[in-house]
């Protein structure tokens, strides 16, 4: 099922939760709506799934508006951040709840409604546990309840809610490359809603960026994290260092370091921003007559794949740059060395933005 | 780590690590305190109360409850705990669903009113239906002309009693139903589920005990409450007694065995609330346990 979304705005009160957001969901696709918290991205996931009602807009299910539908008839499966799971009930019964409350006359049988959920159990690896209460599951277990529940009717369209966010992190990992599995053996139409941009990057078909309430870019995991529409996307998809540069003659300028301006870059700016993601950057004793500036090492944090060194620039604005542990060993780097910085790439964004 | 959790989790249950409990002797000053203050003011009474009402003898004790004044204020009493505590109960669990559920304009107006019996005074609670009814009230001359009588008659007592109980369940249920939240809820018309299904299938389980626990002590007070059903009753004898009212004139009359034997009937009853109570709180505990009251328990998968 395709959703399209049009012109939806939402407030609470004095806060703007959404301003007049569109978006499409083409059917099939697993979609991330990614943004920080009080972005709006859980807010849209509710309208969508008709828990919550838009001020204006409309929301449509396949080319028909959602609102003719009440939130029974929208078959929407919906997994909340904190499973929501009924605790009084079993496994089982949690998974069983959406049959044994449709009316009469199109409920399954009991042999029916067994075989669904044992199937259902099967598929999130979970058969075992079919009697016991969720009190008494792992958080992962309980995530995989709350889908299994939520697939039990079938639905046209899967919404979840920071389906690992409450998870630690190895079994989050795990979680998330099951869910795209399980997404690509069922194809249902799914959205769900994180503030990982890891998380968004590894599993969705598209992502979606959302900030105070406005959508800033979508595009495939690749598009948003090589082409950022604008500083906010560039960095919350990953740790940057920021420059402030001076134009001058059509060029940037950060101490003694030109870049190179963007081409559709307004010829009247004065000052630019300079994005260099920590890897990005490389760190040597010697100028090596490179187009670099001068810092001088504050901290070393040698743990994992990457090394991490602080520094701080000649200008006196820290810098974040990562290199290899070979690298690291190469050059014998001590704390309070001064070193010559050098960005190997740079994303420049001309005029006043603010993130 | 787990480990570390667990370890912590059993002293932190057994709650008498070496660091943190008491030297011996002030827990058992403490200890001797606490019971022989309980002892000096509940057992020594109730104990008193049983002694006097048999002084008589046991046949004697029992005629008490077989004279037709004793018996018209027990079926009374009961009548009134059979209006008052279904009322109160479906009151309450509609004020508590509608305040924990839902946000709408005038909460807190009606919280601050469902509190209001337990602020006032019974006395006044009663006075407040005297003013309302009795004859010289707002409505007593239009109730006088219509020949319906509800000051001095039984309409009155279950009216003083329904004041009186109100907030019983709301007050139980209101923070349980906060604490569950909605998630639940919706997960359950999400899922397809219409209204009632939702209560009856996901909320009213989460509730139950609460429920329970709330109606036992409703009905308790509506059995037991002297001070609003005095004003308004009239003490009329066979017609407007309840079982408080006639330990009362008992008592008055210098009857003392029996005014102490009907009043060992409202003790027993007392004694039964309790026992009621520690069951249903004892059974509430263990599902909260069960069912979710430690989310944390068993991360590991």
């Amino acid at each position: 099922m395709s959703i399209e979304i049009r012109n939806i705005t939402k407030t609470f009160g004095d806060f703007v939760a959404l301003r007049d957001v569109s978006l499409e969901v083409p059917p099939g696709e697993l979609v991330a709506l990614l943004g920080p918290s009080g972005s709006g991205k859980t807010t849209l996931l509710r309208i969508i799934a008709g828990l919550e009602e838009a001020d204006s807009g409309t929301i449509l299910f396949h080319g028909e508006d959602a609102a003719s539908r009440s939130l029974r008839d929208r078959r929407v499966g919906f997994v909340f951040q904190h499973y929501a799971l009924f605790r009084h009930l079993t496994v089982f019964e949690n998974v069983a709840f959406g049959l044994r409350v449709r009316p009469r006359r199109v409920r399954p049988l009991e042999d029916e409604i067994r075989a669904r959920v044992f199937g259902l159990l099967k598929l999130v690896q979970l058969d075992w546990l079919a009697t016991r209460y969720p009190s008494q599951l792992s958080g992962g277990q309980r995530q995989r309840v709350a889908l299994a529940r939520a697939l039990a009717v079938e639905p046209k369209l899967l919404l979840l809610d920071e389906p690992f966010g409450s998870l630690d992190a190895k079994v989050r990992k795990e979680l998330r490359r099951w869910l795209r599995r399980l997404h690509d053996e069922l194809h249902v139409t799914s959205v769900f809603v994180t503030h990982d941009q890891e998380e968004a990057l590894e599993v969705a078909d598209s992502v979606v960026v959302m900030h105070e309430g406005q959508i800033k870019q979508v595009g495939t995991p690749d598009e948003v994290y090589h082409h950022p529409a604008d500083p906010f996307v560039y960095n919350f998809l990953g740790n940057v260092n920021l420059f402030h540069a001076r134009v001058e003659e059509g060029r940037a300028y950060i101490g003694d370091i030109a870049v190179d301006l963007p081409e559709h870059a307004r010829a009247d700016a004065e000052t630019a921003l300079v994005y260099v993601r920590p890897h990005l950057l490389e760190i040597d004793h010697l100028p090596n007559g490179g187009n670099n500036f001068r810092a001088r090492v504050e901290h070393i944090n040698p743990a994992g794949p990457l090394v991490k060194v602080e520094l701080v620039s000649e200008w006196g604005d820290p810098v974040q740059v990562e290199i290899s542990q070979e690298r690291y060993r190469a050059l014998r780097l001590q704390k309070g060395a001064e070193v010559f910085v050098t960005p190997k790439e740079k994303k420049v964004f001309v005029g006043n933005y603010s993130i | 780590m787990a480990g570390g959790i667990a370890l912590r989790r059993a002293a932190a249950s057994t709650g008498r690590t070496r660091s943190t409990a008491e030297p011996a002797i002030i827990r058992w000053a403490l200890i001797g305190t606490a019971l022989s203050f309980l002892g000096l003011f509940l057992f020594v009474p109730l104990a008193a109360m049983f002694a006097h009402a048999l002084e008589k003898g046991v046949a004697a004790y029992f005629e008490s409850f077989r004279e037709p004044d004793a018996l018209a204020a027990i079926r009374l009493t009961l009548f009134i705990a059979a209006i008052a505590v279904p009322l109160n109960l479906a009151f309450g669990v509609a004020a508590a669903w509608a305040i924990a559920k839902f946000e709408f304009v005038g909460k807190t107006i009606l919280i601050a009113l469902i509190d209001l019996p337990f602020s006032v005074s019974p006395v006044v609670s009663g006075l407040i239906y005297v003013l309302l009814f009795g004859l010289q009230g707002l409505l007593g001359p239009w109730l006088a002309a219509h020949d319906i009588k509800i000051i001095f008659a039984v309409p009155g007592i279950v009216l003083a009693t329904i004041f009186v109980t109100f907030p019983f369940v709301a007050r139980e249920l209101i923070p349980l139903m906060q604490a569950h939240g909605t998630e639940e809820e919706e997960a359950a018309l999400v899922l397809g589920a219409n209204g009632l299904q939702t209560f009856r299938r996901v909320t009213l389980p989460n509730i139950k005990w609460g429920l329970l626990y709330g109606v036992i002590l409703l009905n308790a007070r509506a059995m037991g409450e002297f001070g609003a059903v005095s004003v308004v009753s009239g003490h009329v004898r066979g017609l407007t007694n309840t079982v408080p009212l006639h330990v009362e004139i008992l008592y008055n009359e210098y009857n003392s065995a029996a005014a102490f034997a009907v009043a060992s009937l409202l003790a027993v009853l007392a004694l039964v609330t309790l026992a009621v109570k520690s069951v249903v709180e004892w059974k509430a505990q263990h599902q909260f346990e069960a069912g979710g009251g430690r989310p944390n328990r068993g991360e590991e998968p």
